[in-house]
């Protein structure tokens, strides 16, 4: 067992022999258009069937609603209004005066945001002329391959395993459905596949279109940064096919230090509110292999504020169960022992 | 921001919901109270701090089986844990009754259990490895090594309640003299079997669970303990059920305290599924059975009328407790805000404090 919370190189804690770099996204949600290109190259490359109804949601151009077993890429759509985005321009702020970032490994990066910065925003005159009216905030959300990865930890049949890039994949062959994984992780990403939509539609009148059949029906289902392309030295079919590289494939760490740098170009141009979500290795999760850079609070974009590993305190949780346990055994001795005779 | 004559044609909008409890509150402008030419959004507002309303986390994808279970599996530990005392002092009808209960119990909500399964078929990938990080791994070595046990106790009862019927020819005098260590070796895996199904549920994101974490095994050992004496005072002459009156009085006094501490001591905010809807209502009436069970036992408790009523109370309100906070729980994923306040409020609570570099976002 590998440690289950803090920083660390998670393929080296799954002891792989060969060395390979860690694998990573990095989505700039600040040049993402809304195409939804990513969501239709995952589902061809990875053979996902159609799940849902091919309902509009009518809450706006988002159909897709959230990742799923079907779904490895979502494209999020919010549209704000002046009052929002400054709201967003001042909580970026307040990120920044906070002291972050502080993650203590990297200076280098660091310096280059005080640089332009100063470290403290609160004095600058971050409302630029072009303050807009409102705006479309679009994000492409995917697993996010955490380094301590709540799914994989909870996997019961090994099912889940972690590759030698550090990504998180099921064997859709080995996984038995028992679903713990979906509980498992913070991100609500990794899903049970049901029947998906084969099951007839119960209106009268509708058929919407043949389907092949189902794969992998009652196994858990997720992004796989797609293994089985980078085993073949190739980059993932969304960020293969992304029109704006919004979403950019490559090493974790040169991915990392790039995201950064574009925080850092983003502030001095006024844009507080951009902010990265999962750069910092010391956050809940170790870290996570996709990194995003936000231009509001995560959970604007359905995103947890501050996620945890449920495992990072499964030791506690044994500990506890053990002195429950204990007392059971107590409790039941006294029930034997006390008063002593049969006819109690 | 688009505007349109037909805007005024649009249905009112729902009330928004406010957010309870925690700072902060988002200003925003009324909207959908204009006569129609004021500027609105295109889309239908959204709840300030999430996606449309959508859950951040998915809920598990367990259904009443498995809620079953987690009652099944208390029932059977604390059963296996009675038998082997009944062993030890030499109660044969105890003895019995729980051995059988407890056989029955674990394979019933063994059953439940591979039922749920998304691919049933493949239930022994569980046994083809062993994972301390998993709950669930441990869980089905703890619930096999259990059955292995019990079921050779259970097999030797049955053979003796039969009158040596079943087929077992030379193997007899085997099963007769391994049903004692097969019952010890049972009681040993019980506690756990009763326990383990706590860090399950807690060992997920899902915020009613995972605020539970701390307190929740005593719930569980509790319910378990109160479930099996029950059965035992069901099951039993009252001659011989002295101690599963105990335990059931021990179990009724330890859910009820257990249950109340966990809830002062969890976030408040998740909490709150416990108490509304139809876990609310079960858990009420989980603990109401619990105590009338209680009290049933203390007074009435060497009158079998009075046992049998009082012990089926307890089971019932062990289920209830077991059904109350799978419910609770599921609730809880489903609705952002449960996963949203609560981590907003201890990021918060942190940065307060002064540390400000373990956040998954920053610049």
């Amino acid at each position: 067992m590998g440690q289950l919370s803090g920083p660390t190189d998670p393929t080296a804690d799954a002891h792989w022999h060969t060395h390979e770099e860690r694998k990573g996204f990095f989505t700039d949600t600040s040049i993402c258009i809304g195409c939804k290109a990513c969501e239709v190259a995952c589902k061809e490359w990875n053979h996902n069937p159609r799940d849902g109804d091919l309902d509009l949601t009518g809450m706006s151009y988002d159909n897709t609603v959230s990742l799923g077993a079907s779904t490895w890429r979502h494209v999020a759509f919010v549209e704000q209004d002046r009052a929002r985005i400054e709201e967003a321009r001042e909580s970026g702020r307040v990120l920044v005066s906070l002291g972050m970032p502080q993650v203590r490994s990297e200076r280098d990066v660091t310096t280059s945001v005080t640089d332009l910065s100063g470290g403290d925003l609160s004095g600058v005159d971050t409302t630029p002329p072009d303050t807009p009216e409102f705006r479309w905030l679009m994000a492409s959300d995917v697993c996010k391959h955490c380094t301590h990865a709540g799914c994989l930890d909870v996997c019961p049949t090994g099912a889940l395993f972690r590759t030698e890039f550090g990504t998180v994949v099921v064997q859709d062959d080995v996984c038995n459905g028992c679903g713990t994984c979906v509980a498992g992780c913070p991100f609500g990403v990794v899903e049970r596949r049901s029947d998906g939509t084969a099951a007839p539609t119960t209106r009268e009148g509708q058929k919407k279109g043949e389907q092949p059949p189902i794969p992998n029906k009652g196994v858990a289902q997720k992004c796989t940064l797609c293994y089985d392309r980078l085993v073949d030295g190739q980059t993932p079919a969304c960020a293969k096919t992304c029109p704006t590289t919004s979403i950019k494939f490559g090493d974790h760490e040169d991915l990392v230090t790039e995201a950064k740098a574009r925080v850092a170009q983003l502030h001095a141009q006024g844009m507080t509110e951009a902010r990265l979500y999962g750069a910092n290795e010391l956050d809940g999760v170790g870290g996570t292999g996709s990194v995003f850079l936000l231009l509001d609070e995560p959970e604007v974009y359905g995103l947890p504020p501050d996620p945890r590993v449920c495992t990072a305190d499964l030791m506690t949780m044994y500990k506890r169960a053990a002195m429950a346990a204990a007392g059971m055994v107590a409790a039941a001795a006294v029930a034997f022992l006390g008063r002593g005779g049969r006819g109690a | 921001m688009s505007t349109s004559e037909y805007d005024s044609l649009r249905p009112p909008e729902p009330p928004r919901r406010r957010r309870r409890g925690g700072g902060g509150g988002r200003r925003r402008r009324p909207f959908g109270t204009g006569d129609g030419n004021r500027e609105m959004l295109m889309v239908p507002d959204v709840e300030p701090t999430s996606y449309y309303g959508r859950p951040v986390v998915k809920p598990a994808p367990w259904g009443e089986d498995v809620a079953a279970y987690l009652f099944l599996g208390g029932l059977a530990g604390g059963s296996g844990l009675l038998g082997a005392g009944a062993q030890l002092s030499n109660r044969p009808k105890l003895r019995r009754n729980a051995r059988l209960g407890a056989l029955a119990a674990v394979a019933v909500g063994g059953a439940a259990l591979v039922r749920d399964l998304g691919r049933p078929e493949r239930f022994y990938n569980m046994l083809r490895t062993f994972k301390v990080t998993s709950p669930m791994s441990v869980g089905s070595w703890i619930l096999s090594a259990f059955s292995a046990g019990i079921g050779v106790a259970a097999a030797s009862e049955i053979d003796r309640m039969t009158g040596e019927k079943l087929p077992l020819g030379k193997l007899r005098p085997v099963l007769r003299a391994v049903e004692g260590p097969a019952g010890f070796e049972a009681a040993a895996f019980a506690t756990p079997l009763a326990a383990y199904t706590a860090v399950l549920l807690a060992d997920t994101a899902t915020p009613t669970w995972n605020a539970m974490h701390k307190d929740l095994p005593f719930v569980f050992v509790s319910s378990a303990s109160l479930a099996a004496g029950g059965l035992g005072m069901v099951t039993t002459p009252v001659e011989e059920a002295g101690p599963a009156r105990r335990m059931a009085l021990l179990g009724v006094a330890g859910d009820v305290t257990a249950m109340r501490l966990m809830e002062q001591r969890m976030d408040p905010v998740a909490a709150e599924p416990l108490h509304h809807g139809k876990a609310g209502t079960m858990l009420k009436w989980s603990e109401r059975l619990a105590v009338a069970g209680g009290v049933g036992t203390l007074v009435g408790g060497r009158w079998r009328p009075a046992a049998v009523a009082s012990g089926l109370a307890l089971m019932a309100a062990s289920a209830l407790t077991r059904f109350g906070v799978f419910e609770a729980g599921l609730h809880s994923a489903k609705d952002p805000r449960y996963t949203i306040e609560p981590q907003k409020r201890r990021l918060a609570e942190r940065r307060a404090a002064g540390i400000t570099d373990d956040s998954i976002t920053t610049v």
